[in-house]
């Protein structure tokens, strides 16, 4: 068996490293087939330092016409699979067209790549970064090798922050006043606020509060938008009387959220939703949905890794 | 349709037990496995299970009672995890990430308290965010059972006084403004129970509250014990805050039961310096609410702390404590103008309690409490409740209780006011009452004027009323009656004038009293009246001219009148018994005419007024017996009283009666401490006339059945007795022959053929016999005179 496999087996195993794995935070990517790998994150302006090393099969050499890296960011509709954009491209020469008999390190060297989107996996759209390591042959055909890895960019707490704050009813019906302490919050931060009830003639029997997301992709009339509830999150039980105020507190690290992407490179873009849901004991809804900006704070143990 | 809501509620019940069951089961493996994430995924699910609607309160405390013990084992858990290094920070945040806000809830509060354990934070802080996030669950079913859980956790976790938990300055406050928070969320829930789901179960929600009412009541507890809760904090926060919560509830029940849980669970001594702002609500109460009941109980507190020492009263002067009750109580009468005369009286009952305890001295207030009460009764109407009157029969008996003592009572003027309020059965009765306390404190009443109240009082008991009464039973109208006889009897003055206005007293109000009374009441009366005549009798010789104005005579004649009172009755053996108790006692005055006179009256009474024969017979011979020991009579009078006396007795109608009064008659010629009445001749003559009658009588019964009956055997032996009596005394005309005849006489009629033998007789003459052989033996004078006699 091990025979047949052989036989269609690359002639050589190309492969990428870090030059600073080690250190480098390794964060979980989801490929296309569904399973998750372990990837270096990378921000932009970093430097992007490694070495492709091929390694011929024993007994066997590399012919080869070249060898370059590339890194590419690139972007994916899922209604145009398999078409790539790529809004990054950038080339290194590893070496000129000779023969390898034995493994053999080619390093290599971006830097301050300008990496502007974050690696983002949605419904309809992907934007991934990867290290493209082309042998080129004649024949039997160049040989190709990707390295994933994932950029996450951090944002400074916003200068403005205003809390979002509304008053909303159906007349002589329903009258709420909601506060969320903010309307920028940080990927592990928590929602305070309150709602107070001014007016309650309808039975209530429960209030959720839910984050949507909100993914645009295409531009014009081929617009596609995908909704998604991210999270439905309990706030009150039962029916609330008049003048009752009742807190919230919602904890945005349980889930899978990303930083508001406002507009990705004209492709698509990514926005999130508070969603103030009431229901009613014959279940009718009634909601308001405020929009709140998500970003990425530098976490702790970055920023200390800055100093 | 009910059965099965019921069967139904089973079924979900246990369907919600076997759920929080399977959970409980997958969190206990996980908590073995030390597996936080599962702990609380499973803990959480468990926790679900209490987010039903469908179960009763009672039912849903079951469900909760389970969930609360697999909570402790929970939270043991987290302790250890605590322990081996785990953040009790990220663990406080990461419970909060569960989705169902009721299980977040549960969860945090079991955190919260190991939070506090870890004193990372200040317990105030931490408690203050777990009684915010609480408000999340406005269910009050659920509300109510997860802050009764909240309280539970926290109750030895309260920053207080000398706790571990207790922060910098001033942390009592927020132990107590927790505490005070959770309770009035609580109540609010439990308000809003009475007005969700249809008005058709507004019983069954009554109902399931008054089960749930003691989880609310359990945050007044908790305050009570918190150590820092001094009177002070009592006063200015705990109080004002608790009664502000029950006034706007505007609730009833849940008016009623706090009112009534702060009364009992804050110390007695908080609530006498805080009366006046605990009063102060009682007229904000919903009208529905019972505030009799809840101002009762605060008395009987009150009334019971005065009780526990004398040390306590000033406490209860300094405060006023009784104008603060007494205006309460006028307030809440005036704002509730439709309560029930029942609760008034218990109102003003509870207080007067509370008065005789606190103020045992003062009368005045007794009497205001009266008066307040009379007004009342004045105004409302329906005394016909027989609640009402019972709690007024209370009202009345508490002073006489108090103070043992009637004169207290009589000085109370509206005392006899309310009693005017009262119907005629209950007026006896509560006279009854005044009778017995006067009985069981044996103290005698001593003036005319007292004499004169107490018997306004009792006049239930005195006279007919009005209106026609059904006829009560007779026992208890004798009973009732012989209660006054015996109260006459306690009416005493050692003051003769005032011993004689209070007869005066009583006899006019007895007077008035009707036929069926006077033969009670007049008996005590007359012999009250005689002892009073007796010891003036004892004192003339000391005391002359002193009590000109009480005579001896002056009371026969009083006593007089009112004996005639009995003539309309007519009770003539009555009336003629105590014509010769007050001739017995004029001569023992010697006052002749006046003991002349009462005889007089006697006869005539016998003469016209007694026929039935056997009433003859008793009077004869007590008047027999009263002549026998008079001794004022000069010659004259006593002939003619004694010779009365045996004209009478012959004239008896049956043989045997004529004969026994006729040896009877023979006392009255002789008499051995009289030197002026020993006629021995007379003696025997009567003797002779009853021996002849008795002779008679055996001949009228041979003739009528055949046979002599042994009747007249009786009566020979009864002579034969009379005979040796007089013998014995040395009357010359009674010889030892005619002893000796009357023995043969009768030994011949015992042994005699023609009669059946009879024990009775027989026993008699061998008694006296034996008594003779006795005399014999006995060696003396006596002796000697009775060896004469043979046998």
């Amino acid at each position: 068996m091990n025979f047949i496999i052989d036989a269609f087996k690359p002639a050589c195993h190309v492969s990428v490293t870090f030059a600073d794995a080690k250190l480098r935070k390794q964060v979980a990517l989801k490929k296309e087939n569904g399973q998750t790998e372990m990837v270096p994150l990378f921000r932009s302006q970093d430097n992007i330092i490694g070495t492709v090393s091929v390694e011929p099969v024993p007994g066997r050499k590399v012919e080869h016409k070249g060898i370059k890296v590339e890194l590419l960011g690139q972007i994916e509709m899922y209604s145009d699979r398999g078409n790539f954009y790529d809004f990054t491209s950038l080339v290194r020469e590893l070496d000129i067209p000779g023969e390898i008999y034995e493994k053999k390190d080619f390093p290599f060297e971006f830097s301050t790549v300008e990496m502007p989107y974050e690696t983002y996996s949605g419904i309809n759209v992907r934007l991934r970064y990867v290290l493209k390591v082309t042998i080129t042959r004649g024949y039997p055909g160049s040989i190709v090798q990707f390295q994933d890895f994932v950029v996450r960019n951090n944002s400074p707490s916003p200068s403005i922050n205003n809390s979002i704050k509304m008053e909303v009813g159906i007349e002589d019906c329903l009258h709420i006043e909601f506060e969320y302490n903010k309307s920028k919050y940080h990927l592990k931060d928590v929602i305070i606020g309150k709602i107070y009830f001014l007016l309650v003639r309808i039975k209530m029997k429960n209030m959720d509060l839910e984050i949507r997301r909100r993914e645009s992709t295409g531009s014009g009339t081929s617009t596609h938008v995908e909704t998604e509830t991210l999270a439905k999150y309990e706030l009150m039980d039962g029916a609330p009387v008049r003048g009752e105020s009742i807190p919230i507190r919602l904890f945005l690290s349980p889930y899978e959220l990303t930083p508001t992407y406002r507009n990705t490179n004209n492709k698509f873009s990514v926005k999130y939703y508070l969603n103030l849901v009431l229901v009613d004991e014959e279940d009718r809804r009634y909601f308001k949905q405020q929009e709140i900006t998500i970003y990425r704070l530098a976490e702790s143990s970055e920023q200390a890794e800055a100093l | 349709m009910v059965a099965d809501g019921v069967e139904d509620e089973e079924k979900w019940l246990s369907a919600g037990m076997a759920g929080l069951q399977q959970n409980a089961f997958y969190m206990h493996r996980a908590l073995d496995s030390n597996n936080l994430k599962d702990a609380l995924k499973y803990s959480a699910q468990m926790l679900s299970e209490l987010r039903t609607s469908k179960l009763s309160p009672h039912k849903y405390y079951v469900l909760y009672m389970k969930a609360f013990d697999e909570l402790r084992k929970l939270e043991i858990f987290f302790r250890d995890t605590i322990s081996l290094g785990f953040s009790i920070v990220e663990l406080y945040e990461l419970v909060q990430h569960a989705g169902n806000i009721l299980p977040r809830l549960y969860l945090l509060c079991t955190v919260g308290s190991v939070y506090i354990k870890t004193k990372e934070a200040p317990a105030k802080d931490i408690l203050k965010d777990l009684v915010e996030m609480c408000r999340g669950i406005q269910h009050p079913l659920r509300g109510l059972f997860l802050r009764s859980y909240l309280s539970q956790v926290s109750r030895d976790k309260l920053p207080d006084i000398g706790s571990e938990y207790e922060g910098d300055a001033d942390t009592v406050m927020d132990a107590v403004e927790f505490v005070l928070q959770n309770f009035t969320e609580m109540n609010k829930l439990w308000v809003r129970m009475q007005h969700q789901g249809p008005v058709s179960e507004k019983g069954k929600r009554e109902k399931e509250r008054n089960e749930l009412r003691d989880l609310i009541g359990k945050n007044l507890h908790v305050l009570s014990q918190i150590e820092g809760v001094d009177l002070d904090m009592y006063k200015e926060v705990v109080l004002p805050r608790v009664l502000e919560q029950v006034v706007n509830c505007k609730d009833d029940l849940a008016q009623y039961y706090l009112m009534d849980c702060i009364i009992q669970v804050f110390p007695d001594e908080y609530h006498l310096q805080s009366l006046e702002t605990l009063l102060s609500v009682c007229p904000q109460l919903q009208p529905s609410v019972d505030v009799k009941t809840v101002l009762s109980r605060l008395m009987d507190r009150l009334s019971s702390y005065a009780a526990s020492g004398v040390e306590v009263l000033p406490e209860f002067f300094q405060v006023e404590a009784f104008m603060k009750l007494n205006n309460a109580i006028r307030k809440v009468t005036e704002a509730q103008a439709d309560m029930p005369m029942v609760g008034v009286v218990s109102l003003y009952a509870s207080l007067l309690t509370f008065c005789l305890q606190v103020h045992p001295d003062r009368l005045d207030y007794v009497d205001q409490i009266l008066s307040s009460c009379v007004n009342e009764l004045s105004v409302r109407e329906g005394l016909d409740d027989s609640k009402a009157t019972r709690q007024i029969i209370a009202l009345l008996s508490a002073p006489l209780e108090k103070y043992k003592d009637i004169d207290t009572v009589l000085n109370l003027a509206n005392y006899r006011c309310i009693m005017e309020y009262l119907n005629d059965s209950m007026r006896k009765e509560m006279a009854n009452i005044i009778i017995q306390n006067i009985m069981n404190n044996k103290k005698t009443i001593s003036t005319a004027d007292k004499v004169d109240a107490l018997f306004e009082l009792i006049k239930g008991l005195i006279k007919d009323s009005g209106v026609e009464t059904p006829d009560e039973p007779e026992d208890e109208f004798k009973e009732e009656q012989n209660s006054v006889a015996r109260l006459i009897q306690m009416l005493h003055s050692d003051n003769h004038e005032e011993m004689l206005n209070i007869i005066n007293t009583v006899r006019n109000h007895v007077l008035m009293g009707g036929a069926k009374r006077l033969p009670y009441t007049i008996p005590p009366l007359i012999f009250s009246s005689l002892k009073l005549a007796r010891r003036l009798e004892g004192q003339d010789q000391s005391v002359t001219g002193e009590d000109v104005s009480v005579t001896p005579k002056k009371i026969f004649q009083i006593v007089t009148q009112t004996i005639d009172a009995l003539a309309s009755i007519p009770v003539p053996g009555l009336a003629l018994g105590l014509y010769l108790q007050c001739a017995e006692a004029a001569d023992d005055c010697d006052l002749e005419p006046v003991a002349y006179e009462f005889f007089t009256q006697a006869y005539i009474l016998y003469e016209e007024e007694i026929t039935d024969s056997r009433a003859q017979v008793t009077s004869i011979h007590l008047i027999i017996g009263t002549l026998q020991r008079t001794h004022a009579f000069g010659v004259e009078n006593r002939d003619a009283l004694t010779h009365k006396a045996t004209g009478y007795s012959a004239k008896l109608l049956k043989k045997p009666d004529q004969c026994r009064a006729v040896y009877a008659c023979s006392h009255l010629f002789w008499i051995d401490d009289h030197d002026n009445v020993r006629d021995g001749e007379r003696v025997l003559l009567c003797l002779k006339r009853a021996l002849r009658i008795a002779n008679s009588v055996q001949q009228m019964a041979n003739a009528t059945r055949g046979s002599s009956g042994t009747a007249s055997v009786v009566l020979f032996v009864e002579i034969l007795n009379k005979y040796l009596y007089f013998y014995e005394k040395g009357v010359p005309q009674i010889t030892v022959e005619s002893i000796q005849d009357l023995i043969k006489l009768i030994t011949n009629e015992l042994r005699g053929d023609n009669i059946k033998s009879d024990a009775v007789a027989d026993a008699f003459f061998s008694s006296t016999l034996r008594y003779i052989q006795f005399q014999k033996d006995k060696g003396g004078a006596i002796s000697d005179k009775y060896k004469l006699i043979v046998l």
